[in-house]
């Protein structure tokens, strides 16, 4: 008799590759979240590089590192917020959770996969920005900035879990972009902060995108707070937001599977 | 039957939602390789009897076991295949990825081609699921169901979308699995389908079990011919008194019942001399066979 059980690595890898083949032929996914960053950033980020700001800094780089910021914290949110709205108004969930596929094993691929899109939308944004714009920096730079951006995501992970699970399926990308995209304006990832208007200077410093962005700025030099800061509040909304999609969760299911 | 041996059980199982009491102390025990169609009108609570057996809802009271185990736990849900209603599969994966998909999260699985072919969705192994007709996509959770050769398959409404010819082949292969020494639980709302399949047939209405037989001994109290026709209006009511009916309505002119017998019932008619107008006798629906069942309160079989 062989094992009772089918091997949870293999469920991984099989729930990694359909997640993958998913997100590659779902526009909302693929175009919006590999291709939009590279429009937006040769509006507003080309015409910068080349140029040297304050402290000495290359404001070209700065510029791709808050635009990398965007493009990966946009595959957290969209992923997150309108892939779990679209497999709840399509129930998914009902025959996966009849299956013997643990939902650990559903979540971590389903992690996993936006961290390869979050990768790749940063590479593919890091590329554009060297070839076209001749932006240059260290490898080791580059993969600083990479690492932390895909290792401070956990709050915006969360963010879209819980947007997933309170928005329906029609409202999710609208929701989505109504919170997401404030954000990241607010938080100085599309134009300098202290060319934001004053009041939204004063709210910036309570955002988690703020604080997501002086993460990634810390590693080429401009950050404005310690890493030490960005890591606390990164940390204290991912507990926040987390216990909010939990809680969201929590009543769904026992909505649908009580 | 002994609880030991019950591969699928429910003991007391109650399931309320908010006002409504969906099950109302439902006691089944299902053995291993017995095929079992739940029978019931929409909202008796045969999609809520499977939901508890498969652990995707709890029991308000009561128990539900899956191979003597918790219906939550791998080990049993690694035994067993379902179709669902009302269930949806990412839509941008072909057939043959899902089914892959499936696959991997069963012990041993069948090979996919034979999943496949066994479905009937040779020609659409590479087709998006979005592409494919209702029919076709019943097949696939088919597929789906199967693709872990489980030992107990639970089929809710399986052929709901089905044309007769993909209705057949369906039946057909539930018959071929049934053959294998599968446990099969499936609900429907077709007197023929559960006859054509299951040994035994379990009656739900209103969350309770109202018979639990052999289709031949539930066919024989079952009222299976509807007679309708218009008399006078002025007709003595006290003349359609006594008919071998299970129910009889009259509004005006026109009188409509349930018989298991409507040659006698005619006969009777006409040694009375009631005037018969428009005369239609049609197989009764199985809505109208419940309510006939549920008044008349049967004992348990």
């Amino acid at each position: 008799m062989t094992s009772p059980l089918a091997s949870l690595g293999a469920m991984l890898l099989a729930q990694i590759r359909g997640e993958v083949r998913m997100r590659w032929r779902l526009p909302a996914f693929s175009a919006s979240n590999l291709v939009l960053p590279v429009v937006l950033y040769s509006f507003f980020g080309l015409p910068f590089a080349g140029q040297t700001g304050p402290r000495g800094l290359d404001i070209g780089v700065v510029l791709l590192t808050s635009f990398a910021a965007y493009a990966v914290g946009q595959v957290m949110v969209y992923g997150f917020g309108i892939g779990v709205a679209m497999e709840r108004g399509q129930k998914i969930d009902l025959l996966m959770r009849a299956t013997p596929l643990p939902p650990g094993v559903y979540l971590a691929a389903k992690i996993v996969v936006a961290m390869l899109f979050g990768l790749l939308a940063a590479l593919i944004l890091f590329a554009y920005a060297t070839v076209v714009g001749g932006v240059r920096l260290a490898p080791g730079l580059w993969a600083s900035v990479i690492g932390r951006l895909l290792a401070g995501s956990l709050p915006l992970i969360a963010l879209g879990f819980a947007i997933g699970f309170v928005a329906g399926p029609n409202a999710a990308p609208a929701v989505v972009n109504l919170i997401y995209l404030p954000l990241a304006f607010a938080s100085g990832l599309f134009l300098p902060p202290d060319r934001l208007p004053g009041f939204v200077q004063r709210v910036a410093p309570y955002l988690p995108t703020y604080h997501y962005a002086q993460l990634a700025w810390s590693a080429v030099g401009a950050g404005r707070e310690p890493v030490s800061t960005s890591i606390a509040w990164l940390a204290g909304y991912t507990v926040v937001l987390l216990w909010l999609a939990t809680r969201a969760y929590r009543r769904e299911s026992k909505l649908k599977f009580g | 039957m002994t609880t030991g041996a019950a591969v699928v059980e429910l003991q007391g199982a109650r399931k309320r939602y908010g006002e409504v009491e969906a099950l109302r102390g439902v006691d089944l025990a299902i053995g291993p390789c017995e095929v079992v169609a739940m029978l019931g009108p929409n909202g008796a609570g045969k999609t809520t009897s499977i939901a508890l057996m498969l652990g995707l809802r709890r029991p308000t009271a009561g128990h539900a076991r899956l191979f003597g185990l918790d219906p939550q736990d791998r080990r049993a849900r690694s035994r067993v295949g379902v179709m669902l209603q009302e269930s949806g599969v990412p839509g941008v994966l072909t057939v043959r990825e899902l089914v892959d998909l499936f696959r991997a999260y069963y012990p041993r699985p069948l090979p996919a081609e034979r999943v496949i072919a066994v479905a009937g969705l040779d020609d659409k192994s590479r087709a998006r699921v979005n592409t494919l007709s209702g029919g076709q996509r019943q097949r696939l959770y088919f597929a789906l169901a199967v693709c872990g050769d489980p030992e107990v398959l639970f089929l809710d409404e399986p052929t709901v979308g089905m044309d007769v010819e993909a209705r057949q082949a369906f039946l057909t292969s539930i018959r071929e699995l049934a053959r294998a020494e599968r446990t099969i639980v499936l609900t429907t709302h077709y007197l023929e389908e559960a006859d054509a399949l299951a040994r035994r047939i379990v009656v739900i209405d209103h969350g309770v079990v109202i018979a639990d037989a052999a289709p031949e001994a539930l066919k024989a109290r079952m009222p299976s011919k509807r007679v309708r026709f218009r008399t006078t209006a002025a007709l003595d009511a006290a003349v359609l008194d006594g008919l071998p009916v299970t129910s009889l309505e009259r509004v005006g002119d026109r009188v409509r019942l349930l018989s298991a017998e409507p040659e006698r019932v005619l006969r009777e008619l006409f040694r009375r001399g009631v005037d018969v107008a428009d005369l239609e006798v049609a197989g009764a629906d199985l809505e109208e066979a419940f309510l006939a069942l549920t008044t008349r309160r049967p004992e348990r079989a």
